[in-house]
């Protein structure tokens, strides 16, 4: 646990890990006796390729999460992955914008990064704001912490303070709730900033097979699990 | 002792296994080939083809419930067009039967894509999915009606001269009497059951879970009442019964067979365990040789038959 209700889990898996790239996540399978359904997908938030471990932070907030949070350091959990597709490689001074849990596959792009960058981590609340990027090596990262409520670091949404950095920026990374994803796509499209936005979606199979995790884009839905989970401002959210 | 045979007769389909792939979860089942080996099953039932393609519902298209899932996928598929072109050559080469799960929403919709499917290489059996919404009547499901039942069997048995499975709807009244009237109308196997309707509801939003607000309830949830309705269908009818309804193990295979299905299928438990199939397979051999049961006809009906 890194704090109250956020959590870091980390596996043995060489494998995954050498394949791993930033953006791409990870079916993780639930014990069968638990009256668990579905695998749960979570983001990559590293690979040591070195080591070949292989690390997720997440948020406890329902069942599949709860559980993950109070296994045992030696359990044995079965994984599904590398999958989806990736971030394109950051360039030199672009803007990564993480909602709350949405840090986890920006920060494996950040620590995967030898160039500037600048990250925007918003959140509700100074509780809500939990960062575990120091664990992990970063290249020059101007951190600006943002809350709804002003309890941390500067008062305003995600969207606020993202346009404040808008002019100059030429790339823009995001993660968070879709409705923060919604509007950062409508902003960036208007202004022909590129932006590479990583999506959630409950899921079921993680290969693309059984279209549960569809989202609506320019060319019909698409599968956030297979076509995904990082899809161009350009394509998704059409309606926003 | 030598090894237990699993060779099963389904109708006219002569399977290695007794234990298939359930037409949804899979897709296409090509995404799953790269996965798991396609050959573990006895036959792969590929998710409903419509004549045109069908876009699905808005999301969210899943939640998981307590030992089950909702699924609101609303039927998403390539078309027919689409899957003899670009789907059906692939699936050639997969060392099981592959089954093609047709759905439309008007009587002459599903007779077409059953002729169109018909003579075509490679498929081995139609399944008729008559769980759609009939846009001439409203928006009822085809299955939840004894005349609309009769009417979509007849027409596309005429149609095809494939094996024909009938997928039944378990959100009827009366479950044997949509199954006679579906064997009487041509009928070579009976597929039971479809998902049950249920939905969710998120309390912090106030709204439903679903895009759809209504979806299909799978998984170990929903097994009692499969086995049932199985075991009643089974008992009433002259064709053989495909089982299927929240099997997640080897052990649940054989209660449906106990029932009285020929054969089973497994369906959203793929998601949960990938290797599910093998692990049934290799669960039943052993479940018959601890018995004494050589071949899968010894087990079939034997709990409604009185056990041993």
């Amino acid at each position: 646990m890194i704090a109250p209700d956020f959590c870091k889990i980390t596996f043995a898996a060489p494998a995954i890990a050498q394949k791993a790239e930033p953006g791409q996540f990870c079916m993780i399978y639930m014990p069968s006796d638990r009256g668990f359904m579905l695998p749960r997908p979570l983001s990559i938030f590293s690979a040591d390729r070195t080591e070949g471990k292989l690390s997720f932070f997440y948020k406890k907030v329902g069942r599949g999460t709860k559980y993950l949070s109070q296994t045992e350091p030696g359990s044995y959990l079965k994984l599904l992955g590398p999958l989806g597709n990736s971030f394109p490689p950051a360039e030199s001074g672009a803007l990564m914008v993480a909602g709350g849990m949405g840090l986890a596959p920006l920060a494996f792009l950040i620590s995967s990064s030898t160039v500037p960058l600048t990250l925007i981590h918003a959140a509700k609340t100074a509780e809500e704001l939990v960062s575990p990027l120091a664990e992990v090596p970063t290249a020059e990262v101007n951190i600006v912490a943002v809350t709804e409520d002003g309890s941390e670091g500067r008062r305003g949404s995600a969207l606020d303070i993202a346009c404040e950095y808008l002019p100059g920026t030429k790339t823009l990374y995001a993660c968070g709730p879709t409705a923060m994803l919604q509007s950062l796509a409508q902003v960036c499209r208007s202004r022909g900033i590129q932006a590479w936005l990583s999506l959630e979606e409950k899921m079921a199979c993680g290969i693309g097979a059984c279209r549960g995790c569809s989202v609506q884009t320019n060319s019909g839905y698409s599968r956030v699990c297979h076509d995904g989970p990082v899809f161009s401002a350009g394509e998704v959210y059409p309606d926003a | 002792m030598h090894e237990p045979d699993l060779k099963t007769q389904l109708g006219k389909l002569e399977l290695h296994s007794p234990v298939l792939a359930a037409s949804g979860p899979l897709g296409s089942s090509l995404e799953y080939a790269e996965l798991i080996d396609p050959g573990q099953f006895g036959a792969i039932i590929v998710k409903g083809i419509s004549l045109e393609p069908w876009p699905g519902n808005p999301p969210p298209r899943l939640a998981e419930t307590a030992a089950g899932m909702l699924n609101a996928i609303g039927l998403q598929n390539p078309g027919l067009k689409y899957f003899l072109k670009h789907e059906l050559p692939r699936l050639r080469g997969f060392k099981t039967k592959i089954i093609v799960n047709i759905i439309g929403r008007t009587v002459e919709e599903y007779a077409e894509t059953a002729a169109a499917l018909d003579q075509q290489p490679g498929i081995d059996a139609v399944e008729l999915n008559i769980s759609c919404p009939n846009l001439n009547a409203g928006g009822m499901a085809f299955g939840a009606d004894l005349q609309l039942t009769e009417k979509t069997v007849s027409a596309v048995r005429q149609r095809t001269s494939l094996p024909l499975l009938v997928k039944l709807t378990p959100n009827v009244t009366d479950i044997v009497s949509i199954a006679r009237a579906a064997e009487e109308a041509g009928a070579d196997i009976v597929s039971l059951i479809n998902t049950l309707g249920g939905m969710a509801i998120d309390i912090e939003k106030k709204k439903p879970v679903l895009g759809n607000i209504f979806g299909g309830l799978s998984g170990p949830a929903i097994m009692p009442v499969a086995l049932k309705m199985v075991w009643q269908v089974s008992e009433a009818l002259n064709i053989p019964v495909l089982g299927m309804g929240g099997i997640t193990s080897a052990a649940d295979a054989v209660q449906f067979i106990l029932a009285g299905a020929r054969a089973v299928a497994v369906g959203s438990g793929i998601f949960h365990n990938p290797d599910l199939a093998g692990e049934i397979t290799s669960g039943l051999k052993e479940y018959m040789a601890r018995n004494n049961f050589s071949t899968m006809s010894e087990l079939e009906g034997l709990a409604r038959r009185g056990g041993v």
